[in-house]
């Protein structure tokens, strides 16, 4: 009887209507609710106040106050800028192209027979996340001293920006690979007479085609990020050319418009791939 | 998967060659990221005169010039780490005792997962337009002050970080164990004393030294925001490989490297354990 007198006490606290969600009371939940939304409004500004300082930034006229398009319309002519941005986007094609010639069959192949493997694999490419960049390139240099020898393009970027990608994009792969029933899908294929390249193009790549974009995605975000190896082994891409400007003249305008424009077309990317994230998992659940 | 099983009739006995199939991976591995990461090594250790190894480039590590440059990476990154994952560990609380879905849930886990990955160069001219020189909102005569001004910039990933990878430790609370915790008589407090704080201790340490190795790695953003001095690790590797004038040691570079090595390797190490701790009851 002893135990029930505390439970009796709760039942007639709670009172008649309880928010059960988080099992708390009415004027509990109230206070709740305005701590959050001062957490929610502070840490909102936070976070939006230097992105809209650089908007605005970005179309300041000559004199403070004033607006002017100024800043947008030199990006074209600005020197060098135009051709580290069509740097810039090449490299991510290329470097898509890596990932999707290179490690989406590899990690297909070794799914379908060479399961061994697959840890060893794994335990590689998650390897560059605890190899910073930084030091990577330390190693790199010997290896593009070599590679200059015979190529002075930036465009040669793209074997890193391969490797410094291979931990988003393979832990995407890995995620569709593993929402697909490989084992059946290719052994029905092969009783059927298909050959292993036939299994894997037209096969599993359908079946995966969301985590393909989502690789592409996270990669092309990452190259239109990279500044660390390019800097370092004085390459010019979009991030080091706009890094020379600052350096050379430190409030230029065209650096707000150009970063804001960059930023907005990583935004966009980054909000797909959260999209599509979303839609995948509601399909699953 | 058995070997002899799917194999079609009349491709006789075949060497077993599925296993070629990785290598053109495994040598593109090798040669851009193990040859790298050995070079790094074998420099660090090789003698810089005459053939053989030696550990004195270790002894460099120590040495006051260099040490320099690695008291300020851990600083900067222990200061945005801890401040970052407490600041972090608030908004995701506020995010967790949300509607699940929410709309703000959503825009606010959205927009973590951007701007966790938003560093680099950009970010730090988006701060030079709000709090800089001339900045928008003020113009803040620390902005340019080690460690504060490059604190605050830094802490702009930092939290939204935080959000990503402590939010689900935070779902993983049970309102089942507050029911339990109310029905002993326990107060909201000795809920927090005894089973909230006690549970998610190693997910939110865990975490922290998951944002203190991402701030020690980060280069790009504190290269924008101060190109004339060298303050962490990553800034002096970059000198040192571009000018290789007035180095403690021609191989400067690499000893640099394996010493970030080292720190990363620790912590990460750090990472796994707490996160395996986590791993028990968080599902």
């Amino acid at each position: 009887m002893a135990s029930v007198a505390p439970l009796a006490a709760i039942a007639a606290q709670s009172g008649t209507a309880p928010d059960t969600r988080r099992g708390m009371r009415g004027a509990k939940r109230y206070r709740l609710n305005a701590f959050r939304y001062l957490i929610f409004c502070v840490f909102g500004l936070f976070f939006l106040v230097p992105l809209l300082a650089m908007a605005r930034f970005s179309v300041e006229g000559t004199r403070p106050g004033q607006f002017s398009l100024s800043a947008w319309t030199q990006i074209p002519s600005y020197p060098g800028l135009l051709s580290a941005i069509e740097i810039t986007l090449e490299l991510a094609l290329l470097t898509c192209a890596v990932i999707l010639l290179l490690v989406v069959p590899t990690l297909i192949w070794i799914q379908l027979r060479v399961r061994w493997i697959s840890r060893a694999v794994e335990f590689l490419c998650l390897l560059p996340l605890t190899i910073p960049a930084i030091v990577l390139v330390v190693g790199l240099a010997p290896i593009y001293n070599y590679i200059r020898h015979y190529n002075l393009s930036a465009l040669q970027l793209f074997w890193v920006y391969g490797i410094l990608a291979l931990p988003y994009s393979s832990r995407a792969l890995a995620a569709g690979l593993g929402a697909v029933d490989l084992k059946t899908l290719s052994e029905a294929a092969r009783s059927l007479g298909a050959s292993w390249l036939t299994v894997i193009w037209r096969i599993v790549v359908p079946n995966m085609w969301q985590a393909l974009l989502n690789a592409m995605l996270l990669t092309t975000a990452l190259v239109l990020g990279e500044f660390t190896v390019a800097v370092t082994l004085l390459y010019t891409n979009l991030q080091t050319a706009l890094y020379y400007i600052s350096r050379d003249t430190n409030n230029a305008g065209v650096l707000f418009s150009t970063s804001t424009g960059a930023l907005v077309f990583a935004f966009m990317l980054l909000m797909i791939l959260s999209y599509v994230g979303r839609r995948r998992r509601r399909r699953r659940g | 998967m058995s070997a002899s099983g799917a194999r079609p009739v009349g491709a006789g006995r075949r060497i077993p060659l599925a296993w070629a199939g990785v290598i053109p991976f495994l040598g593109y591995l090798g040669v851009f990221l193990l040859l790298p990461t050995g070079i790094v090594l074998w420099g660090a250790i090789r003698a810089q005169h005459g053939p053989g190894l030696t550990l004195s480039g270790l002894k460099l590590l120590v040495s006051p010039t260099v040490r320099f440059y690695f008291v300020n990476s851990i600083e900067l990154s222990g200061i945005t780490a801890v401040m970052g994952a407490l600041l972090g560990a608030i908004l995701a609380y506020a995010i967790a005792t949300g509607n699940p879905d929410g709309l703000i849930r959503r825009v606010y886990i959205a927009g973590s997962g951007v701007l966790a990955q938003f560093g680099g160069v950009t970010l730090a001219f988006a701060f030079l337009a709000t709090v800089g020189p001339a900045g928008i909102l003020m113009h803040a005569s620390w902005y340019f002050d080690y460690p504060q001004g490059i604190g605050l910039i830094y802490l702009y990933f930092q939290i939204p970080l935080m959000v990503v990878v402590f939010l689900p430790a935070i779902d993983g609370l049970k309102i089942q164990w507050r029911e339990a915790t109310a029905n002993l008589g326990g107060s909201t407090w000795q809920y927090w004393r005894h089973v909230g704080v006690p549970l998610l201790r190693p997910a939110f340490f865990g975490a922290t030294l998951l944002l203190f190795a991402n701030a020690l790695s980060a280069f790009a953003t504190i290269q924008a925001w101060d190109n004339q001095i060298a303050y962490v690790v990553p800034q002096q590797i970059n000198t040192s490989i571009i000018s290789e004038v007035g180095l403690a040691s021609p191989n400067e570079p690499q000893i640099l490297a394996l010493g970030m090595i080292i720190l990363v390797a620790v912590v990460m190490t750090g990472y796994a354990l707490l996160q395996r701790r986590t791993a028990r009851w968080l599902r």
